[in-house]
């Protein structure tokens, strides 16, 4: 009898036992005697049940997890093959109350679909909205992103069908479209989990930008720390230039766009799209003032479309259903889905698509399940390193990029990371700074010198030296890193530091030296 | 695969001026060489010597210093070969979460190391990171390019043992 069984090679998989897993599998269908296929998918974000294993069967799949080695023998003596009940069984995952309260447009089809093969791609869906793209022409395309309301995922949040609109309607012979897949924010992850799980969607994503602003050539620029990302995205362009989807005739359009996956090399700074754009062009990754915009001066000098890899990614299902099906969910200004990272110390941690509006309290909560620790929550940071410490007080905002500003905090990237009551916010704000001094391009006095300074004045905080006057300190110095520095990075350091100062005074007074310091 | 800091260190090549040349010549002709230039020099030898910067100069017609800013500017890039194993250990708010930072001063003081050290008997070489996108299921690390998560000191011990067999 032939078994069909789905098992993620998602880098947190893999991080769990995944390929250890597949190798027990592999030995006991041999000993047994068993035809047995095993697709190896992306992850469907759950990740604490990861390695999830799944079963094709008449009822659709079955999933089990966290599945260990060690768990293999006693789940085919269960009756695997056939769904069979065992203490590891989840039962269908698209009815497992994590999520069946989801909304998934952009990961649609991660973790259900083999990453490499465009026929799968196909068969669930893929290349529909190309198709739509190229009968629609430029004007159509932008047309249908400019009425979904879709902003920029990357944290920027800002109109992407305007941007694309400007690219549209810049003269020149060559144009470039280029991803920004150097995701560096703490407790993001949804860009990894959808490269490794469905990297046609993106490059689908960046085929249709590609037809809309006229551009040929591509880049997709990926961060060194997500090496399965990138292997993962070099075997599916191959894929899609042998299926004729990406090359020199894009399914027998005439039109030609080239895709290279370019691998950064260790610098968060590089996430700021023009010091991507200099690092692309083999340059350090100093930051660029604008004007001149990207889109009208961009790459090699060149008009260029830069989006998020979410952004590009959430195109595909806006062209194949029409901008304002994808308008219909969210709130306010804050349209479409929003894939949610849960992550730090969680209980169930994972991805969570769903249409913006969700309080960080119903997230954190009743998705998560509240701390690994099992401790209280004490502060939740959203939007990565620059994003702001919540308290338990503002835990019913929702998610929604003007909420969020309402309270001076940011939505970012969407990644949420819980700590319980053992964190000190002192030391949080001390790793602002540290971050920033490390990862600052240099380019900019209040970022260059202002983290340093900040990290000092910190330490002298941390050991009760002088504190309400170097607070002070503090404060004025992040004012200054806000209001002066070229890019967000600088600009957005204090945001962190001040939260974890207006949130959580406590952790910053009369306590002496008593904190011990990161190891240097 | 070009650029992928995957493999162990001890499958490196010793440095070779001509070999450099070779791979360089490979990419010169990309637009904006010089990263993927580096990634596959660092594959081949396990870091990028000092006689490169000239090579790569000339190649791509730009200064050495444009070469030697490049190559400074990358935390990725290293100038002396590293251990045996590379491990990359995330030291990222996620991972602060659910103690990390008391896990890493455990791990150096195992190894004998500071950060970006390698370990006496040159086994081991210990970097720090900035997210691995492995948020969910911290403490995480890289062990020669394989991701591990809920570190702790025996599962790194047993991930360098994987990686030795």
């Amino acid at each position: 009898m032939s078994i069909t069984l789905y098992l993620p090679k998602d880098a947190a998989s893999l991080a769990l036992g995944a390929d250890r897993v597949a190798k027990a599998l592999g030995r006991a269908a041999a000993a047994r005697g068993l035809d047995v296929t095993l697709v190896r998918t992306g992850s469907r974000g759950l990740l604490w049940l990861e390695p999830l294993l799944e079963v094709a069967t008449p009822a659709g799949r079955i999933a089990y997890g966290p599945v260990r080695p060690g768990d293999i023998e006693s789940l085919l003596d269960a009756g695997l093959a056939e769904g069979g009940a065992h203490r590891l069984r989840i039962g269908r995952p698209e009815e497992h109350p994590y999520l069946a309260r989801q909304q998934r447009l952009t990961f649609g089809r991660c973790g259900i679909v083999d990453p490499a093969s465009v026929e799968d791609y196909r068969a669930h869906g893929g290349y529909r909205g190309l198709e739509a793209a190229l009968a629609a022409g430029p004007a159509g395309i932008v047309e249908a992103v400019k009425s979904s309301g879709l902003r920029g995922r990357g944290g920027a949040g800002f109109p992407t069908g305007i941007k694309w609109n400007t690219v549209m309607l810049a003269a020149a012979d060559q144009k470039y479209v280029v991803c920004n897949a150097d995701e560096g924010d703490s407790g993001t992850f949804a860009d990894r989990m959808l490269m490794e799980g469905d990297p046609l969607t993106l490059i689908e994503g960046m085929t249709i930008a590609a037809v809309a602003v006229g551009a040929t050539r591509g880049y997709i620029y990926c961060r060194s720390e997500y090496p399965h990302a990138f292997a993962a995205l070099n075997t599916a362009i191959a894929a899609a230039e042998r299926a004729g989807t990406l090359g020199a005739d894009v399914m027998g359009s005439g039109r030609a766009f080239h895709l290279e996956a370019r691998l950064g090399a260790g610098a968060y700074i590089c996430g700021e799209e023009t010091s991507l754009l200099e690092s692309l062009e083999g340059k350090r990754g100093i930051v660029r003032a604008k004007p001149p915009i990207p889109a009208l001066k961009g790459l090699f000098g060149q008009p260029t479309l830069v989006n998020n890899v979410l952004s590009f990614a959430a195109v595909p299902w806006i062209l194949e259903h029409g901008g304002p099906a994808y308008a219909a969910y969210g709130m306010g200004r804050s349209l479409g889905t929003l894939p949610i990272q849960l992550a730090g110390n969680v209980r169930r941690g994972g991805l969570i698509e769903t249409a913006f509006g969700l309080t960080l309290r119903e997230v954190i909560e009743e998705i998560g399940g509240g701390t690994a620790s099992g401790r209280p929550v004490r502060a939740v940071q959203v939007g990565g390193p620059l994003g702001a410490y919540f308290p338990e007080s503002l835990f019913d905002t929702p998610l929604d990029y003007e909420a969020f500003a309402a309270k001076k905090g940011l939505l970012g990237h969407g990644g949420i990371v819980v700590f319980d009551d053992t964190v000190d916010l002192a030391r949080q704000a001390r790793f602002a700074f540290e971050f920033c001094a490390a990862e600052s391009c240099g380019k900019c006095t209040p970022c260059r010198i202002g983290a340093v300074r900040g990290l000092e004045t910190i330490d002298k905080v941390i050991a009760g030296e002088s504190p309400r006057e170097n607070l002070a300190l503090v404060t004025d110095l992040c004012e200054v890193m806000t209001d002066g520095s070229l890019c967000a990075m600088g600009g957005l350091t204090p945001v962190p530091v001040m939260s974890a100062l207006t949130h959580f005074p406590e952790d910053f007074s009369g306590r002496g030296a008593r904190l011990p310091l990161a190891a240097e | 695969m070009p650029g992928r800091d995957l493999g162990q260190a001890s499958a490196c090549e010793p440095w070779d001026a001509e070999r450099a040349a070779g791979i360089i010549a490979g990419h010169a002709r990309r637009e904006g060489a010089t990263l993927p230039i580096l990634h596959a020099l660092q594959e081949t030898f396990g870091y990028v010597d000092a006689e490169a910067v000239p090579l790569i100069a000339e190649a791509l017609n730009l200064s050495r210093a444009e070469i030697h800013g490049c190559l400074t500017f990358y935390h990725d890039f290293r100038s002396e070969p590293a251990g045996r194993h590379i491990v990359k250990l995330c030291r990222a708010e996620a991972c602060q979460a659910v103690g990390a930072d008391a896990l890493h001063a455990e791990v150096l003081a195992r190894y004998d190391v500071a950060w970006h050290g390698t370990s006496r008997d040159g086994q081991v070489t210990v970097e720090p990171v900035f997210c691995l996108g492995l948020c969910a299921c911290g403490p995480a690390a890289l062990v020669d390019g394989e991701p591990v998560g809920r570190l702790d000191l025996d599962t790194l011990a047993d991930a360098l043992t994987e990686r030795a067999a």
